[in-house]
């Protein structure tokens, strides 16, 4: 069982976990994918640094110093979080499955959002974004998940037993090595129906009818989770109060996935607050 | 009781026949980000006491219900006016949104 486990090792994410470290709890940190730090080519307004860094390599400084403050740091992409009894959770990732009092949300900005023609429109009318809240309404029916990635097939999991049908559509991406579940690699085109989902069109124009259409792309991030837990979010943002805490005890988020300023400061900020308040509820709530 | 238990044979006289604002909740007790929205949705009926009716739908027993109203993601938040559907929300949703629909 961990005290803490962040998900994220961004500014954020770091930040937070040397906090939650040097108080001693024990502190496991997930990431997987490409960070949006890294991709930043060269950072000046970083406090600091007299001649500016690369986004990569202050990034990888990050970790780095994680890893040398003893922190447990995997490279594990996190599939599903679950809430169990007495305010603990579950966290499971492609490799294995993790015990935790608190969680700390540092994911990220949304990476994959979904640009098929008709996917806002239908969104709550046959699209759904989250397999076990809403698979309950596609019992016998014929579904689909978008997506090419661990999550997508652990979407399509959820849904094996409830649907008629599933089918993955990778919307022209591979998807290789998966025997349970049927899967479509054709290009999307748009979604259409009249008030609801009705039918799929790929690019070579051929249709497929469907009931229901959950969207799984690419790696979850926090909102993704936020949407399974129950956190509340706005245009896909974690909603947080000034001390990062979401409306769900002992979960925290903090960074690019909160909204507002996408900078290395307010990153720093926010994971800082976010691990000294998980150090509070650890240490008040569950008797450490 | 603040928060009424409304199904398919109350519906008519509690929601489609009552004058000013009902907020009703679509749930499921095997649905995690409904738990997190009821504590709202209480605190709401709470403050809005005598103002707004507030009700939630059990959808495991009211399916009929939940496919007129094209319920197909819970929770989903409905507010209706005279009888008349307002606006919905899908998802866990913040209070002050929904707080300002009801003003």
């Amino acid at each position: 069982m961990y005290d803490v486990i962040i998900i994220g090792a961004g500014p954020a994410g770091v930040s937070a976990g040397l906090y939650v470290k040097r108080a001693n709890l024990n502190v496991l940190m997930l990431y997987k994918g490409e960070s949006a730090l890294e991709k930043a080519e060269h950072i000046e307004n970083y406090y600091g640094f007299e001649n500016g860094i690369s986004g990569k390599d202050l990034y990888l400084n990050g970790i780095r110093q994680a890893k040398n403050l003893g922190i447990d740091v995997k490279n594990e992409e996190t599939i599903n979080i679950r809430i169990d009894e007495n305010k603990k959770y579950t966290v499971i990732t492609e490799n294995e499955t993790y015990k935790t009092k608190a969680i700390i949300l540092a994911t990220g900005n949304k990476k994959n959002t979904a640009k098929i023609e008709g996917i806002k429109d239908f969104e709550g009318k046959g699209i759904s974004y989250c397999a076990i809240c809403d698979g309950f309404f596609y019992k016998n029916k014929e579904v689909v998940v978008i997506g090419n990635g661990k999550y997508a097939v652990s979407e399509a999991n959820e849904l094996i037993n409830i649907a008629k049908t599933v089918t993955i559509l990778t919307d022209g991406k591979d998807l290789p090595g998966i025997n349970n579940i049927k899967i479509d690699t054709r290009k999307i085109r748009r979604i259409l129906g009249k008030n609801r989902v009705e039918e799929i069109e790929f690019e070579d124009s051929k249709k497929l009818k469907v009931d229901g259409i959950f969207i799984a792309l690419g790696t979850a991030d926090g909102n993704d989770f936020a949407k399974k837990l129950g956190i509340i979010t706005k245009n896909n943002k974690i909603i947080v109060n000034e001390n990062m805490e979401t409306n769900v005890a002992g979960i925290y988020a903090c960074g690019d996935c909160t909204g507002n300023l996408l900078q290395v400061s307010k990153s720093v900020y926010e994971g800082t607050k976010a691990g000294l308040q998980a150090i509070n509820y650890v240490r008040e709530n569950l008797n450490v | 009781m603040s928060v009424l238990k409304i199904g398919e044979e109350n519906f008519e006289k509690e929601v489609l026949k009552s004058e000013g604002k009902v907020l009703l909740d679509f749930y499921a007790d095997w649905c995690m980000p409904c738990k997190m929205m009821s504590p709202i949705i209480d605190e709401i009926a709470e403050e809005l006491q005598g103002k707004v009716k507030v009700g939630k739908i059990n959808v495991d027993n009211n399916q009929e219900l939940a496919m007129k109203y094209d319920v197909m993601s819970i929770p989903t938040i409905m507010i209706f006016e005279n009888g008349t559907l307002l606006k919905t929300f899908i998802g866990v949703t913040d209070k002050d949104d929904l707080l300002e629909q009801l003003k």
